[in-house]
Parts: structure tokens; sequence; C-alpha cells
């Protein structure tokens, strides 16, 4: 997806490529044509103004997406397209400005919880992915309450790990998802972390287990 | 009609902006200030003023990490 202020699409489209075929949808139309899943990309889209997302959540080509969501369509939301999703409501919680009020780019190691999502299917819990971040407003928020039952609900996909946490994110949590685990978004970014030229590939193998859960769908 | 939507983060959300302000207060030489923090405020013209509380609801707050106060 692509909207106006929108930066890591091209990566994001470019990763996409690597485990299937992808093409760019522009903000401004509702037609999603016919794409069996979709990767809401990072970047600042309609400026950031009011709150990151707050605005983008009412693009046109959101209604699709959120009724593509409603199917069971599998949406991915990388760091902007993360907050995207929390303003839409496809996301529990809110993403808030870093506790060190800075901007943060830098390789960060997270670990799967174990929980399952159609980006994180056969990931062990505790396995490792490096993948960096790049944002300033990435303190993931929800009461505590909230939090618990999202641990509980295996909804919480992803953690920094130890020690790793660039912005005071509550709980560590770097990645969410949604009740049947096929809406996930997180503030890393695997697109920037597919070629061995920027140091992992880790971030390859989220569109992996993308393209694998796709791939059961299409076959079933 | 003009109005005025003040929008602050929720009380008990750690507010770094409002605790850097606060710092930064001392050491200009004023002391004894506490409880900074910092939020928004909208203005805009409306021509029907009932629809305020939804507009806030739905887009100038996050009822989640915000509270807003609409001020006429």
């Amino acid at each position: 997806m692509r909207f106006p202020g929108s930066c890591d699409d091209v990566d994001a489209l470019l990763a996409a490529e690597m485990v299937g075929e992808a093409e760019i949808l522009w903000h401004g139309e509702h037609n999603l044509r016919g794409v069996d899943a979709i990767v809401v990309p990072g970047g600042f889209s309609y400026g950031d103004y009011l709150r990151p997302g707050a605005i983008a959540r009412f693009s046109p080509v959101m209604e699709s997406v959120m009724a593509f969501a409603r199917e069971g369509g599998p949406v991915l939301g990388i760091c902007n397209g993360f907050q995207i999703l929390c303003e839409a409501g496809m996301l529990p919680g809110a993403l808030l400005t870093n506790v060190s009020l800075q901007f943060v780019c830098r390789q960060v190691t997270v670990e799967a919880t174990g929980a399952s999502s159609a980006f994180t299917g056969g990931f062990a819990a505790g396995a490792r992915l490096s993948i960096p971040v790049k944002h300033t407003t990435g303190r993931f928020y929800a009461p505590a309450a909230e939090l618990d039952r999202l641990e509980q609900a295996g909804q919480v996909v992803l953690r920094y790990a130890p020690g790793e946490n660039p912005n005071g994110s509550l709980r560590d949590i770097a990645g969410v998802c949604n009740e049947t685990g096929t809406v996930m978004g997180l503030m890393p970014h695997p697109e920037h972390a597919v070629d061995p030229l920027t140091g992992s590939t880790d971030g390859l193998k989220l569109f992996q287990a993308l393209r694998d859960h796709v791939g059961s769908l299409l076959a079933a | 009609m003009r109005a005025r939507v003040l929008v602050r983060p929720k009380a008990g959300i750690l507010d770094p902006q409002g605790q850097a302000v606060e710092r930064a207060l001392p050491a200009l030489g004023f002391d004894g200030v506490r409880n900074v923090h910092v939020g928004r405020l909208i203005e805009l013209d409306v021509e029907d003023a009932s629809q305020l509380p939804e507009m806030c609801e739905k887009l100038l707050a996050n009822p989640l990490i915000e509270d807003y106060e609409i001020v006429q």
C-alpha cells in the first residue's frame, strides 16, 4: 500500500516480491485488485498530522482493507502501518512517543512468543530475529488489564529481547495481532532485513510465513 | 461557532514530554513546578456544536490514550 508520505513502500514491495508476486495499492482507490495479502508500510502517512495513522485510517483504501481483514485476509502493518491499524481499531493498543523522546534507528533483537499468527507461523517460542527499528512513536501502550488479556489470548507475538526495548513499550511488546492472528502490527521493519547486504535476512521469515499461510488458504 | 478542544494524555500514562518540560523549568530558575503535562489545542469553527463529542471520539483524540475537553 502507498499513502502520501509512505517511505517504506518500495522496500515492502521488494520484500514481498522475494516470496511471491506483489504490486503497490494506492490509498485513494477502493480496489484491492484481488490480492491475497496486504502490507501497510512504514513512513509518515498524511504527514503524521494529529497523531501517526489518525488520518490515514480514513483513506478510501482502508475501508476496503478493513473489509478484507474481516473476511480473514492477512494484513501486516509495519511501523506507521502498525500505527494506522491501531488507529483503525484493527489492532489493540496505541503507539506513543518513545520514552527517550528521540528518533531511534538501530538493529534490535526480537523474540517470538510462540503465539501463532499468519506471519509468525512456525516460529518457536524464544526464536530470535535481528531486525532494524526506526521510529519516534513506537512505545506500545494498552491498559494493564488489556495487556493481561492480550497475553492470555496469544495476541502478543513479538517482544524485544531483554535489554533491547528501544522505546519503552510496555512489557517489551514489539508486535501484536488481532484475535484471529490474521492482522499483525510490529514496529521493527522486517522489509529492511531481507538481504545479507544490510546485515540480516531474518525479516524475510515473516514474509515467508505469510506466503505459506496464503498458500494454505489457497489450497483449502 | 468557534470551539476549542483540549486534548491531554490520560492520567497515569507516562508522559515523557511533560517530564522533559518539568525538568527544563528549574534550569531557568522557575522552581516549585510539578505535574507538567503537554497536550494539544485544536480550534475550529463548527455549525453544529453537538457533533463535537463524536468528532473527538473518532478523530481529534484517541480515547485509549487521551482525554478531551470541549470549550465553547
